[in-house]
């Protein structure tokens, strides 16, 4: 089934919501500042509400079953955020009100920065940055200024092991650093030998996300950071997987100086269809002063009478600013409200049951599926989606098959480090039931890929459309609905 | 809490591991750090969460509230019902960004669509899928040029016209860049003078000109000579702008621009203190395979059925890793379907509505405000709806006053530029009425009267 888009369904002289007329007297815009085409559909309120609710029923979503895209977090999305987040008090509320104004969102980011500070061990914590890649672009600035601070400018690359996320090296080059990527050893930790041999006065850092990609805990952290330590380097903790270890080990203890939150995964704000994020950064007391500004902070005591009056901190050594504003406040909402709602225990127990799940639907697919590393994982693992015998079948194919049998496809081809790979990630929130289903799905396309491979190949058969000519897109490049004019 | 798992079943899932207790999935975690305490207040109840955050929210002053006049990067519009209606789907707000395009078409087409009424909104011929907010947009476009040049023109030039913020961002981006040399013009001066100034900086090392239009202080310029200045030169032209604005104003592509960004908070989004916002990004077609961030393109299925899908994944960081033109990956999908709603409620008529209400009230408002004593408008083009008001008093002095008649004042412009103490940036929308407006007016001529 093809949906017309909104220029088709257009039909000229249609208006959808209309505006009072002017109230006051009318000045005249100069013509030639004006423009002569204003080329925008023309619908009614209905056409507009069909339209967008027919795309909306072609999607899969967390509300419709288990989405199990490693390293992504897909976890239920609890709908008393989507309330709180549109509350008057929040949702209009402008950026640059005076304080005096706005001290309930103040105290909410104040709130919201002392307990991530808490749960991962930081001493200090912006909320600025939009997504996950734009917390690590914050982190890697700030090892950059804290070397340029100390003088220490010789310091002009960054380690990042093989099995890390594409945003890793894409930031460090992106802050002016040189790549250096580190293998795995193994058993999939960071190979400590390599580690030891590039070590020198030319690190600025290393990225580490622990767990990996993988989905191991790395069983030599504790010697990895101070390797990079001894050899003055900083270590930067990517916190996409951060949904393994709430309650279960503090990143900060551990000696991680800068880490980035994800609070679309950790902390269940809506993904979005691909954002908003939001990506709040924690530092060590050693990088405090570094931080983008403005942090929120207490700048008049509570007393007797009164409540504390929050305000703006501008940090002495700031990197300056990344994002207008503030940050994703509705984001800091939603996840606030996440947070309290579970309390130290219910946060322990999301990562206990993260980690439960994923060694559950392991323990059901393994003899199936071959897993490179023996190990018990964290909250995901990692197969491949082959077999020597039938080498046909890839993991492409197994993926598209999967969304036949309703479930969305695991990470597909990622970490680079293992053939064919597919990551998966159930995250807490899906029922036992829920994972029995996914692994006799995964079973049965398994058998299928033996007896009848065509279903795997030219799957997926129960979708709106089936799989899509990918270099077409890339070819043609139509990257714009024809305009009636056009055709 | 949201986890469904009863005693029994974890037991059995515990048995099919092969392991006796949860926490002997934990064993690679260092003994000394393992399970820490967390020093956090308990759990609440969805009751309880409910009741404390209505707090946080009640603690706030709100602009339904009072009577507000700030703009300056975030604009309070009104938002038709359609929008929100739509947003809280959870087909489209509970999903991940679309890689499988088969069960993904939903976000797909949307996206594809915004791509579209970006690009026609702004002249343009291609759009991202999104970036972050306008700042983080206009500094993709510092990126942007600077590797079209392959960094041989390190330099980009500001007009002080533009939002600080997005010059701070900017120079944030880029900081790290070899040689790159970021100028901003016309800071000395109080009130940066007409674009065309800036044109006769540009020379052989200039990459890329970044001006807005309107420009933050509310004016509108044509840019058409100074692009074609620009052009000569062999440097870009960015120009950052305001979407409800391009309802009634001719566009930048017209005039000649190589790349429009702006903030696209004015469609649809709430101020919601900040954000999330949305960040659009449009160019030529020339510049498609330098764009950073998401694109989505039309094609087809094995049965010729039409299909949109994430293309020219091959500039990304998940495919490019250090050679990618961004690190961007999450954007901000969300925002640009609340844009895409808004665009297709409003449409042709809706948009021109809003603009001109904008622009005929502020206009009303200048009119008014200006002879207040005291007071005077300064400005030296047409301006669409914020304009510079400047004051007999500081401005942190007279916003306490209107505060205390339920006022929030405009911006003051003393914050970004010492030049500007006492000049407030006043801003007017469609939802500012006539009366609102004599009531400032007249609040003004009080507080200031001794």
């Amino acid at each position: 089934m093809t949906e017309p888009t909104i220029y088709e369904l257009s039909s000229a002289g249609r208006t959808g919501v209309r505006f009072p007329e002017p109230d006051v007297p009318l000045t005249h815009l100069p013509q030639s500042l004006m423009r002569e085409e204003l080329p925008l559909p023309e619908l009614s309120e209905v056409d507009v509400i069909r339209h967008f609710t027919h795309l909306s029923s072609l999607n899969y979503c967390i509300d419709s079953g288990l989405y199990p895209l490693g390293s992504c977090t897909m976890k239920y999305n609890p709908k008393i955020n989507e309330d709180i987040a549109r509350l008057e008090g929040f949702a209009y509320t402008h950026p640059l009100q005076p304080e005096s104004t706005i001290q309930g969102n103040l105290a909410l980011m104040y709130d919201l920065q002392e307990t991530l500070k808490e749960i991962a061990g930081f001493s200090a914590v912006t909320l600025q940055p939009a997504a996950g890649a734009q917390g690590e672009f914050t982190g890697v600035m700030i090892i950059r200024d804290y070397h340029r601070s100390r003088a220490d400018i010789k310091r002009t690359k960054i380690l990042i092991p093989d099995s890390a996320h594409g945003t890793n090296p894409a930031t460090s080059a992106m802050s002016g650093f040189e790549v250096v990527p580190l293998p795995s050893d193994a058993r999939g930790n960071v190979d400590l030998a390599k580690l030891r041999e590039v070590c020198d006065d030319t690190v600025a850092g290393l990225m580490l996300t622990n767990p990996n990609t993988l989905g191991l805990f790395d069983e030599n952290v504790i010697e990895v950071i101070n390797i990079v330590h001894q050899a003055g380097g900083l270590v930067y903790g990517d916190g996409a997987n951060l949904n393994a270890l709430l309650g279960i080990v503090r990143p900060g203890d551990l000696g991680i100086d800068i880490m980035h939150f994800n609070l679309h995964k950790t902390f269940s704000t809506p993904h979005g269809g691909g954002g908003p994020g939001s990506g709040p950064v924690g530092v060590a007391a050693h990088l405090a002063d570094f931080l983008p500004t403005p942090l929120i902070g207490i700048v008049e005591k509570a007393t007797a009478d009164l409540p504390p009056l929050y305000g703006f901190i501008k940090p002495p050594k700031t990197i300056g600013r990344v994002k207008s504003f503030f940050g994703q406040f509705g984001m800091f909402v939603r996840a606030y409200t996440y947070i309290r709602m579970h309390g130290p225990e219910g946060l322990r127990k999301v990562s206990e049951y993260a980690v439960l799940n994923a060694n559950y639907l392991l323990a059901k697919m393994g003899d199936v599926y071959h897993l490179p590393y023996k190990r018990t994982c964290m909250h995901e693992f990692v197969v491949e989606g082959c077999w020597p015998d039938i080498p046909d079948i890839h993991a492409l194919d197994i993926a598209k098959r999967l969304m036949d049998y309703k479930f969305h496809p695991p990470t597909n081809y990622f970490p680079l480090i293992v053939h064919e790979a597919l990551m998966i990630e159930p995250t807490e929130t899906e029922s036992k039931q829920s994972l029995d289903a996914f692994a006799e799905a995964m079973l049965a396309i398994a058998k299928e890929a033996r007896e009848t491979p065509e279903l795997l190949k030219e799957a997926p058969h129960d979708t709106p459309i089936g799989r899509l000519d990918e270099v077409k897109a890339a070819k043609e490049l139509v990257l714009c609905c024809w305009l009636p004019d056009d055709k | 809490m949201f986890s469904p798992h009863t005693p029994s079943e974890t037991e059995e899932m515990l048995k099919n591991i092969g392991v006796k207790s949860i926490e002997d999935l934990f064993k690679d975690v260092p003994q000394k750090y393992r399970f820490p305490k967390l020093n956090l207040p308990e759990g609440l109840t969805e009751m309880e969460a409910l009741a404390e955050m209505h707090e946080y929210a009640g603690s706030n002053e709100t602009v339904k509230g009072l009577l507000s006049f700030l703009g300056a990067g975030a604009y309070h519009h009104y938002i038709p019902a359609g929008v929100d209606s739509l947003l809280r789907r959870s087909e489209f707000y509970t999903a991940y960004t679309p890689y499988q395009p088969e069960v993904a078409q939903g976000t797909l087409q949307a996206i594809f669509e915004f791509q579209t009424l970006i690009a026609n909104l702004t002249g343009m011929e291609v759009s991202n899928a999104s970036h972050y907010d306008g700042a983080t947009a206009t500094a993709e476009a510092g990126v942007m040029a600077y590797h079209n040049f392959r960094g041989k023109r390190p330099g980009i030039l500001l007009s002080s016209a533009v939002n600080p913020q997005y010059r701070e961002v900017l120079c944030s981006y880029l900081c790290g860049y070899e040689n790159i040399n970021i100028q901003t013009l016309g800071e000395d001066f109080t009130i940066p003078g007409n674009p065309d100034d800036l044109a006769a900086h540009v020379d052989s090392e200039t990459a890329l000109v970044v001006v807005q239009y309107p420009d933050f202080f509310g004016r509108i310029f044509d840019l058409t000579a100074m692009a074609q200045k620009v052009h000569e030169k062999g440097a870009l032209l960015a120009v950052v702008t305001n979407p409800i604005a391009l309802g009634l104003l001719k566009t930048p592509g017209e005039m000649g621009a190589d790349i429009v960004v702006g903030e696209g908070q004015p469609l649809g989004i709430p101020l919601s203190y900040g954000g999330p916002y949305l960040g659009f990004f449009a160019t030529k077609k020339e510049f498609a395979r330098k764009i950073s961030g998401r694109l989505v393109g039309e094609t087809s299925d094995a049965q010729g059925r039409r299909g949109y899908v994430l293309t020219l994944t091959a500039r990304e960081q998940h495919i490019r890793r250090e050679k990618s033109t961004s690190n961007i990956c999450t954007n901000q999908g969300l925002m640009a379907l609340a844009a895409t709603i808004y665009l297709s409620l409003v449409g042709k008529s809706g948009l021109k509505q809003v603009a001109n209400l904008c622009f005929q009230k502020a206009h009303y408002a200048a009119d008014v405000l200006g002879q207040v004593p005291g007071f005077s408008v300064l400005s030296d083009a047409p301006f669409f709806h914020e304009f510079i008001l400047k004051c007999p008093r500081p401005v942190e002095a007279i916003n306490a006053l209107l505060l205390e008649r339920d006022i929030i004042g405009g911006y003051d412009l003393g914050k970004d530029c010492e030049a500007l103490a006492n000049h407030m940036l006043i801003c007017v929308t469609e939802m500012t009425s006539k009366d609102d407006i004599d009531y400032l007016a007249s609040v003004l001529e009080e507080v200031t009267h001794d």
